[in-house]
């Protein structure tokens, strides 16, 4: 997995609470066996005006110009400013996929969706929790100021103005941080417990052997 | 020492290792696995060169894509017309037989949608720690079992080493009172639910279902409520064992036999939470209030009673309500205002993992015999949720009394609930839909959807417009 240190980077809006992962990237780029190539779709049933297709080239698809990505002053964004509840509803990894595959490094939101949150993790893409006020604020910076550019530290666990005067903090946990900064392969940090999961593994063989039976009926 | 919640219980059950972040390895009983979020997991065992960890506890069914007109279906993988979905489809065919996964194939009576299937087999046991590929994985902890949705990620950890890096959820309790008003449904409860605490109002949240209503609740009614505890934010819901859980485990063909079956049953009766055990918040709900619901919007929590009107912008108490209440209006090309029964429905779909059980086609079936779907009514699906569903509600002739009303009967699958296959809505059409999400392009592009239970989606089908199921029960009893 890209490791995520310092990402430096424009601001672009996702003005709306409960972003579902639908909207994200819609059901019919789902059919896709492989991991890569989901950018071109992202947001896509708000950021072209007609209905796209899996596999579809994008260059001469329709824009809605409303559309913030659609603007030049949010053209090579990489940090997501959004609003309540961001990525609820499916499981569908392919939302950070989507994300992680356009350029976003970082979203920033007052509270993420559960699965998506952890799904986030797994893709080098960090999600930031602040609170209400603090985006509020930020959405108006960020609308008020063409190229407006924030400094998110892991390390450090702040946000940061580009002039470094403001900072603000935000917490991960520890885990979640220790394996995006490294980029850590999470199955080799969970088989280094392999004995341990045999263990227990044995014990529950003895106290629920029904969950050992067989299933090739 | 305080008594345990029903979710403490099972996390202490599952737990194999406990770290110093905070976080803690929990072992998976059984993992079930569909085709659209399994492909890059298999992919990613390749790459790496890893092997399942434990072969028997993983089972898979192709579910979302898989056609369900009857006559493309008879032609099986190859007979599926859009070749992207039978590429998944024959994907998750392929990596089964590669990684020897047990597979439930496309046209096997027991074939249907995931979260039907796990039940039903009785793959999905009491106790169990359950994981898929999927948000709806919480249905199966109406079973008295820890189960929730993971991303491809995750489902490709747990092939390889059956284990998921947790951090606990807090516990939630939610206490439905009192009894249900007839034409009300598990459905309504969950929709009622979901309009209360809001579309995140249970994130961070392990849910309890409990009270008198739930008790009474078939195992069929307990799933379509434990279905939706994700639409209220919550990964995963769940109802405590009693003996409406054991009587339907019992017999199933993967729930343990004999000797072994007694000693199941013991362990479960332990399945619920201690009295006085710790909730960090509990809300509680008169059954009897519970109305028909509705969704008008474009999220789960924009929900009102049959009886309601349409909210205005001006209403909300922040800015981001209003905008979002507007757009909602705006998309569902609705006004400010107008009657829940003043909605026209285009379309209507029966069938999902919240509502394509037996006894969700039965309640379908009751309000539209011996009635039509009104002539403004383009096309009413009922998709049974198995193949199983299927056979058990053509012996009950329920399938000739959806016929002969107009409606179309059709094979097992996930259909219109989101899509994938040639099952949408057109552009601006509206649905009264017994499915889960009413996210814009949720059902297709430009599609407009009402969540409601299927009584109220069959009443809505025979008048063409939301109707309150309850006038249909009146006049049905004269």
């Amino acid at each position: 997995m890209r490791s995520f240190e310092v990402e430096t980077g424009i601001v672009a809006p996702m003005d709306r609470a409960n972003v579902d992962t639908d909207l994200i990237i819609p059901k019919q780029f789902l059919k896709a066996i492989g991991r890569s190539g989901f950018g071109a779709y992202l947001f896509d049933s708000i950021r072209y005006t007609d209905e796209g297709q899996p596999g579809q080239d994008c260059t001469g698809r329709p824009l809605n110009k409303e559309f913030p990505l659609n603007q030049s002053r949010y053209k090579n964004a990489s940090i997501l400013l959004a609003r309540e509840n961001f990525g609820c509803g499916s499981s569908r990894e392919h939302a950070p996929w989507a994300l992680e595959d356009f350029g976003f490094r970082c979203i920033i939101a007052p509270s993420f969706a559960d699965i998506f949150y952890n799904n986030c993790f797994k893709n080098g893409l960090l999600p930031v929790a602040l609170s209400s006020e603090v985006v509020d604020t930020l959405f108006q910076k960020m609308y008020a100021e063409e190229g407006f550019r924030l400094v998110i530290d892991l390390e450090n666990e702040i946000v940061k103005s580009i002039d470094g005067a403001t900072e603000i903090p935000f917490a991960v946990d520890s885990f979640r941080r220790k394996c995006l900064l490294e980029g850590s392969d999470e199955i080799d940090l969970t088989l280094k417990s392999k004995d341990r999961i045999r263990e227990y593994e044995n014990l529950k063989k003895q106290n629920y052997p029904w969950l050992f039976q067989s299933n090739t009926q | 020492m305080s008594g345990q919640t029903l979710y403490d219980k099972l996390w202490m059950d599952h737990l194999v290792e406990e770290r110093d972040d905070g976080t803690a390895l929990i072992y998976i009983d059984r993992h079930l696995l569909h085709e659209v979020t399994s492909p890059q997991a298999f992919e990613g065992l390749r790459l790496a060169g890893r092997n399942l960890w434990r072969r028997d506890s993983n089972l898979a069914v192709p579910d979302h894509n898989v056609p369900t007109d009857l006559t493309e279906r008879q032609g099986g993988i190859e007979g599926i017309v859009d070749a992207t979905s039978q590429l998944q489809v024959q994907t998750l065919e392929d990596n089964c037989v590669d990684f020897n996964v047990k597979q439930i194939p496309i046209n096997d009576e027991r074939q249907g949608i995931v979260h039907v299937v796990g039940p039903e087999q009785g793959a999905t046991l009491p106790g169990m720690t359950i994981v898929c590929g999927d948000s709806h994985t919480s249905t199966h902890g109406a079973l008295g079992s820890l189960a929730h949705g993971i991303g491809t990620s995750e489902v490709e950890h747990v092939l390889a080493t059956q284990c998921l890096v947790q951090t606990k959820m807090k516990n939630m309790r939610i206490d439905i009172f009192g009894s249900l008003q007839a034409g009300v449904t598990a459905k309504d409860v969950a929709l009622a639910v979901i309009g209360q605490i809001g579309t995140a109002g249970g994130s961070g949240y392990a849910i309890e279902f409990a009270g008198e209503v739930v008790k009474s609740l078939s195992m069929e009614g307990r799933m379509t409520l434990c279905n939706m505890s994700i639409e209220a934010g919550a990964r995963m819901g769940m109802i405590a064992v009693d003996s409406t859980t054991i009587d339907y485990v019992r017999g199933r063909p993967y729930a343990p036999k004999g000797e072994l079956w007694e000693r199941a049953v013991r362990s479960w009766k332990n399945l619920c939470s201690d009295d006085g055990a710790i909730f960090e918040r509990e809300i509680r709900i008169d059954g009897a209030s519970i109305e028909p619901q509705v969704t008008w919007g474009t999220s789960p929590e924009m929900v009102l009673p049959i009886a309601g009107r349409l909210p205005s912008p001006e209403e909300a108490t922040d800015s981001t309500k209003r905008e979002a209440i507007r757009r909602a209006l705006e998309y569902m090309d609705l006004a400010p205002g107008t009657p829940v029964s003043d909605i026209p429905v285009d379309r209507v779909f029966i069938g999902s993992c919240t509502n394509s059980r037996i006894e969700d086609l039965r309640q379908a079936a009751q309000i539209i015999k011996g009635r039509n779907i009104a002539a403004s009514v383009k096309q009413a699906l009922v998709v049974p949720g198995s193949g199983i569903v299927k056979a058990q509600a053509e012996e009950e002739g329920l399938d000739k009394i959806f016929l002969a009303a107009g409606m179309e009967w059709r094979a097992p699958g996930c259909s219109m609930c989101l899509g994938m296959n040639s099952d949408t809505l057109g552009d601006g059409e509206h649905c009264a839909s017994t499915s889960n999400r009413n996210f814009e392009g949720r059902q297709g592009f430009g599609g407009r959807t009402h969540l409601v239970s299927p009584a109220m989606a069959a009443a809505a089908a025979v008048t063409g417009y939301f109707t309150d199921v309850r006038e249909f029960l009146r006049s049905d009893s004269i």
